[in-house]
């Protein structure tokens, strides 16, 4: 089982992803326990997982349109996107515009190529999970986060971009040089 | 010349730290090579036809005596003792080892230096006007501007993994000399009726397999709303750029596919959600900016003295040179000096070790300690007293960079071509070198006038070929390296692309059809003040084409065909 890291620590996942079956039709939905859904089957079978006992997770996969989880965001236990590269950056525009945009505040989990020298970027831009790939020293991925200690731009982790911070910290009577 | 502060070295140093352990984990065979490409990439490192190439970022363009000593140094240590300036104003390194590289990085770090971001599907370095805060015709100075999109997009969360490469050029004078209408996002700085300062927004330019013009999709952008423009821009382009074939993969073909008009709705659409959010700038990080800039302290200067006016008149090397490579300055008293990289026999664009020491020695008795590199691979000395000059030519011409070219057929723009790069088809440096030579005579050079002549060794066109008065892009016929001739191409306000003249011709033709081409030139002119790519603009392609390949293949089969019949 992949390692799991979330709020920067290695955690259990009670979570089962469920993906299209091989011949890319619905995946077996199991009647019990907490599943995360691709997001076709929960906009074709909404009525049927809202009947289930365990929790709902829903995810995306890099080319499809966050916009269309809609108000149905407050229904979900986790929101997944997927990363079939790591080299697909599309991922990172869709977590900013879940959290940035939609409002989503839970748990947004990058699944699929998952790997220690993204984890930096992907946190800012919102993910507080990661299913890191097969293979992934854990140890390694959690010093990610700390690769850089400063950052330029806005981003969901600090909204405020560091030109403003500076003035903020002046203000305060800190020294920036 | 930017200052940084405390941040700005930390994030710098950080960055080394990283890509040394990336490096270590990659050499331990922890990272594979699919995995460690674009970090390796994401820091300047390619791995080339004989050994890793790094590409080192040069801001805009804009260097200190100390970075070049620095360069220097990294060429002398790590390198065959020399460097190539490139056509993004950076320096390319052609043979560093890649356990190296962390060191390398690391001495950049020392001089406020890195390679971030200078290759991969990621913002690259932002290129503006090689004369940038000293040209008679700026209405905005760009450093300022160039500085504030370094920062923002460096180390960009959201568009580390675009689609493929990107690239942001700015100008602000009246005659562009960044080349805005063929980059990824072109930006024209302005002022409005009130004097305040905005952007004219380019987008979709770009050379390469599909060269394109730039469409313009905002006329005017005042410059609070600067960086989230760009962030609406990116993110449009981060989520709807072809990424299934990376030949269709820039934002100028997603522009292209979706029409500027529905591709500007989008990124207004985007816009409206980001505008005047966090992002937005104010004048005090503008202030800010400006302030760590060390800027030259002119002096009121007298006129010129005697001694110049003199030599001008007496020593013909010395007027061809200032003709040349002399450029107005802003300020009364001053001039801006290129030092020609472009002699017969060197490889456009390199310079040894020691000339960059020496050109670093110039640059602090000459011009503040200060200097350009410019996307034609030249070296600029942009704040030189006119009175320094003939001295300056003096020691100039000793180190063999006094070359007086500029603006002519002999400063060639060349990519490093198939004697360095593994993309390359054919070569780029002995087309350039042979040309050169047969169009050695200086006073021939200068009766050709001014000629822009660009060779790419293949279909990136790193050489920007297409925006060359002549261009030669090297393909590959059978194995065999040959070569195409467009003319027509254009740089600047008026930028257009060149058409392919016909059939591609060996490398030992190349120089009898340039020589064909000025012939005719010369010929059809209607006075020396009628440049080269006036005549083709004036004659059209068609008269060049038949001095070139003769009757025979002006006219297309079919028609020739049909009128035979009639």
């Amino acid at each position: 089982m992949a390692n799991l890291i979330k709020n920067r620590r290695p955690a259990a996942d009670p979570w089962q992803l469920l993906e299209p079956a091989a011949d890319g039709g619905q995946p077996v939905i199991p009647p019990h326990g907490d599943i995360i859904v691709p997001l076709v089957t929960w906009l074709e079978q909404r009525d049927t997982l809202l009947s289930r006992s365990g929790r709902l997770g829903v995810w995306l996969d890099s080319d499809e349109e966050p916009a269309l989880l809609g108000d149905d965001l407050r229904l979900f236990g986790v929101v997944a996107v997927n990363f079939s590269q790591f080299t697909d950056g599309r991922g990172y525009s869709i977590a900013r515009l879940l959290r940035e945009r939609y409002g989503w505040r839970g748990e947004l989990r990058a699944i699929g190529d998952v790997q220690r020298d993204q984890l930096f970027y992907l946190a800012r831009c919102g993910f507080d999970a990661f299913a890191l790939r097969e293979g992934e020293d854990l140890q390694s991925a959690l010093s990610a986060f700390g690769d850089f200690s400063e950052a330029y731009q806005a981003s969901v982790e600090r909204a405020q971009p560091l030109f403003r911070r500076r003035i903020l910290a002046s203000s305060d009577g800190m020294e920036w040089s | 010349m930017y200052v940084y502060d405390e941040i700005d070295q930390r994030i710098v140093e950080q960055r080394v730290t990283q890509f040394r352990d990336q490096t270590r984990r990659f050499l331990a065979g922890v990272l594979s090579e699919d995995d460690f490409r674009p970090l390796r990439l994401q820091n300047g490192l390619y791995i080339q036809r004989y050994a890793p190439m790094l590409r080192v970022a040069i801001p805009y363009g804009l260097l200190s005596s100390r970075q070049l000593r620095a360069l220097a140094h990294i060429a002398r240590t790590w390198d065959k003792d020399y460097g190539h300036f490139s056509t993004r104003q950076n320096i390319q390194f052609n043979w560093p080892r890649l356990e190296d590289v962390p060191d390398i990085l690391a001495h950049l770090a020392t001089v406020q230096m890195h390679a971030i971001q200078t290759s991969g599907n990621c913002i690259r370095n932002t290129t503006t006007d090689h004369f940038a805060g000293t040209a008679p015709d700026e209405i905005v100075d760009p450093l300022v501007w160039c500085e504030l999109i370094r920062q923002w997009s460096t180390c960009h969360p959201e568009f580390a993994y675009l689609p493929r490469k990107f690239k942001i050029a700015v100008s602000g004078a009246e005659h562009d000399r960044a080349a805005v209408q063929v980059h990824d996002i072109g930006l024209q700085a302005r002022r409005d009726e009130k004097g305040e300062i905005g952007f004219r927004v380019l987008a979709g330019g770009g050379l390469g397999r599909t060269p394109i013009i730039g469409a313009v999709i905002r006329e005017f952008l005042p410059w609070q709303h600067l960086l989230t423009y760009l962030d609406a821009i990116l993110r449009v382009y981060n989520r709807y750029g072809r990424r299934d074939n990376k030949y269709r993969a820039r934002i100028k073909i997603l522009v292209k596919e979706l029409t500027p008009e529905v591709f500007r709705r989008k990124v207004e659409e985007e816009w409206i959600h980001l505008k005047d959010g966090p992002a937005t700038l104010i004048p005090e990080e503008i202030q800010r900016i400006e302030r760590r800039f060390i800027r030259p302290q002119y002096r009121k200067l007298d006129l010129p003295e005697a001694g110049y006016t003199l030599a001008l008149v007496r020593d013909n090397g010395f007027a061809n040179w200032v003709r040349r490579n002399v450029h107005p300055h802003k300020v009364a008293g001053y001039a801006a000096v290129t030092l020609s990289l472009k002699k017969t026999g060197v490889a456009p664009g390199d310079a040894s070790a020691a000339q960059m020491d020496a050109v670093a020695d110039l640059a602090d008795r000459y011009s503040f300690g200060e200097l350009r590199v410019s996307h034609e691979q030249n070296l600029i000395l942009s704040d030189v007293r006119q009175n320094d000059l003939l001295a300056l030519w003096q020691e100039a011409k000793a180190l063999g960079l006094a070359t007086p070219n500029i603006g002519l057929i002999t400063n060639i723009i060349a990519c490093p071509g198939g004697d360095f790069c593994s993309l390359a088809n054919a070569k780029s440096i002995p087309v350039a070198e042979a040309i050169q030579r047969r169009f050695d005579d200086l006073d021939y050079q200068h009766d050709i006038g001014e000629l822009d002549l660009n060779i790419s060794g293949c279909m990136n066109s790193c050489g920007h070929h297409h925006i060359g008065h002549i261009g030669i892009l090297g393909v590959d016929k059978q194995g065999q390296e040959y070569y195409q001739i467009s003319i027509g191409g254009a740089q600047g306000n008026e930028a257009s692309l060149g058409k392919v003249l016909g059939p591609s011709v060996s490398q030992a033709e190349v120089p009898d059809v340039i020589e064909k081409l000025i012939e005719l030139y010369l010929a059809r002119r209607d006075s020396e003040a009628e440049r080269f790519i006036d005549v083709v603009r004036r004659i059209g392609v068609e008269p060049f084409k038949e001095c070139v390949y003769g009757k025979s293949h002006q006219e297309p089969a079919p028609r020739s065909r049909s009128l035979a019949a009639a």
